[in-house]
């Protein structure tokens, strides 16, 4: 943001944007330091990552593009399913699942974009909501390929690289989660803080005038769901390489609701929203859940009604509000 | 040989009613302040554990606790429609489906708090039990009492809509909210007792729900699903138009269960974003 009398151009403007904030590097260092503190918990940590990636995907089609998605599990779910299904049939390769993955939900995805963007207020939600429903049907009456309610059987990953093993404490899994994390988010970075990122702003904010502008609305839509499904997919399919195991679970409205959760408890429209959001679920979810499962969505719900009401933009945004507030005062 | 067809045909019907009574509340609400509430069934499901307690902890007759289902979901959603609702009619659809899937969750946690996990049933009074034949066809009696208020209520609403003073306002919110305020129409009151009136139908529906498909926590998502397919089917604000599309998913759910049971709840979904695509606004939407 600009302050506001200082004119800066377009180009300044994005540049600025896309330098890195000593807080962001404390972020990333910060992500190492399981390994130090929580060794026993590294399994935990490595599903916290793939859950911020799945969060962060979401991140790009909500909060950058305003695409109120209640079924994006559907990819995540695809994602995963694709990686188990190809590891049973002898591609076990974990990095090369993760491309024939991606590139699986990026073609469904991109083939679902065209009727994403035709849409607007309830019926897309009710549309996002029927494909994530349907997959789920889907997958659950393709028992010969799915293994239906029973969950996927006979995954066999392989060794990354051809050298390290998923190891029973996750040291491999975390490394693998964290650095694909990292990758993917290096590319969202930079495509947000681009001229489409902007323009997908724009797009959120008004729809009708983008076109004015030279941006045509739908074209971009299709463009950044096709990306956001395929990092979901990406997701998925690490989940399925470093736990072994798909189930129908993947599918879950359960999941698309708990994605769209975490983002907006961490801020959506911001690049780390999903991130802590991410954090703060899952690690919330691994303490009380032990204490009571069944009343936990009772939290999430109080959760989620406060943060309407009082942080329309979640955590990160509530903090950067009050960081303006502190700097505002002081000068 | 037609024997098998009505009786599915009867069913999906009867079925059909029960989805209109929990969906044309939303639809009516929906159309007019462009709310989307997903806690909508978690209304019908208080309907229906209010049924299911004054039965079986008070004793009293099915019958008699259907108003008392329909009165308790009409306070209590007026009073969160007062106290949070009303906060968010400007606000983003996502802040409003935040909101509602955050009431949603919290009743099914406070309904499994207070009343377990478990299938719950309420009796029905022994003349609403067992079936009676008609041209060598069987018709539940429930059901034919299910069409029956279903019918009653979509009468009564329709006259309501269409021949008193709540009805026209009702009517020109709908069609045009800004200008029906221009006009001296006050919106929020009429809103407050439409969504009041609306809840309170989903509660009957949800009372009257317990014997066909048993109340347990999850009712308030599992059935939102289908009253949100009903009423983006239907289109925003149509009574006609969800009347028409309850019964046409109430059909072919049914339908699809007899026929193709390994098809599942598959063919319904396709049915909605296929109808979507060919009419985003639903068959009887304005916008």
């Amino acid at each position: 943001m600009s302050k506001p009398g200082t004119p800066m151009t377009p180009h300044d403007y994005l540049r600025a944007q896309t330098r890195w904030h000593p807080l962001e590097y404390a972020f990333w260092l910060a992500t190492l330091l399981p390994f130090l503190l929580f060794p026993n918990y590294l399994s935990l940590a490595s599903q916290i990552a793939i859950t911020a990636l799945f969060a962060l995907s979401l991140d790009l089609i909500l909060g950058y593009a305003g695409i109120v998605s209640l079924g994006h599990a559907a990819f995540f779910g695809i994602g995963a399913y694709t990686a188990g299904i190809i590891s049973k049939y002898g591609i076990g390769d974990p990095l090369l699942g993760l491309v024939i993955a991606a590139a699986l939900t990026g073609i469904v995805g991109f083939a679902t974009s065209f009727i994403i963007a035709r849409f607007k207020h309830l019926a897309l939600i009710m549309i996002t909501l029927g494909l994530g429903f349907l997959v789920h049907e889907l997958a659950n009456s393709a028992h010969w390929l799915t293994g239906g309610a029973d969950g996927l059987q006979g995954i066999r990953i392989g060794k990354l690289l051809g050298m390290f093993e998923f190891d029973l404490w996750g040291h491999t899994a975390y490394v693998y989660s964290l650095v694909v994390l990292f990758i993917m988010f290096l590319a969202v970075r930079r495509l947000t803080n681009s001229p489409f990122g902007l323009a997908l702003r724009g797009i959120r904010e008004n729809s009708v005038r983008m076109p004015a502008i030279g941006a045509p609305s739908a074209a971009h839509i299709r463009k950044v769901y096709t990306m956001s499904a395929a990092i979901a997919g990406i997701a998925g399919a690490l989940l399925a390489q470093t736990t072994s195991t798909v189930s129908l679970g993947v599918l879950d409205f359960q999941r698309s609701a708990d994605v769209l959760v975490m983002l907006v408890l961490g801020g959506a429209g911001m690049l780390y929203g999903g991130l802590i959001g991410a954090i703060i679920f899952m690690v919330a979810r691994d303490q009380f859940s032990g204490i009571n499962p069944q009343y936990w969505y009772f939290w999430i719900g109080l959760l989620l009604v406060l943060v309407v009401m009082l942080l329309p933009n979640g955590i990160l945004g509530g903090l950067s509000h009050l960081y303006r507030m502190i700097r505002g005062r002081r000068s | 040989m037609f024997g098998p067809i009505i009786g599915v045909l009867f069913d999906g019907f009867a079925y059909g009613m029960l989805l209109f009574l929990l969906s044309v509340g939303l639809s009516v609400t929906l159309g007019m302040m462009n709310f989307v509430n997903l806690a909508h069934c978690a209304f019908a499901m208080l309907g229906g554990y209010v049924t299911v307690t004054l039965v079986n902890r008070f004793g009293w007759p099915f019958l008699a606790t259907l108003p008392m289902a329909f009165l308790a979901a009409a306070l209590v959603s007026v009073v969160f429609e007062r106290l949070l609702y009303r906060k968010l009619y400007r606000a983003s659809d996502l802040d409003q489906v935040l909101l509602t899937i955050g009431l949603a969750f919290m009743s099914i946690a406070t309904a499994a708090y207070i009343f377990g996990t478990v299938h719950q049933a309420a009796p029905t009074p022994s003349f609403l039990r067992g079936s009676v034949q008609y041209f060598g066809i069987n018709f539940g009696v429930y059901r034919l009492f299910l069409v029956a208020v279903g019918l009653a209520v979509t009468l009564v609403l329709v006259l309501t809509l269409e021949y008193t003073r709540f009805g026209q306002q009702v009517r020109a919110a709908v069609d045009n909210q800004r200008m029906a305020r221009g006009l001296g129409i006050n919106v929020d009151a009429t809103f407050a007792a439409t969504f009041a009136l609306g809840s309170g139908l989903a509660g009957l529906g949800g009372a009257l729900a317990i014997e066909i498909v048993g109340l347990d926590p999850s009712f308030a998502l599992i059935y939102l699903v289908y009253v949100l397919i009903v009423v983006s089917v239907g289109g925003l604000g149509s009574i006609l138009g969800s009347f028409i599309a309850a019964v046409l998913i109430g059909i072919s759910d049914i339908a699809g269960k007899y026929y193709v049971p390994e098809v599942g709840a598959f063919l319904i979904y396709l049915v909605m974003i296929l109808l979507l695509m060919w009419r985003p606004a639903g068959l009887f939407g304005k916008r």
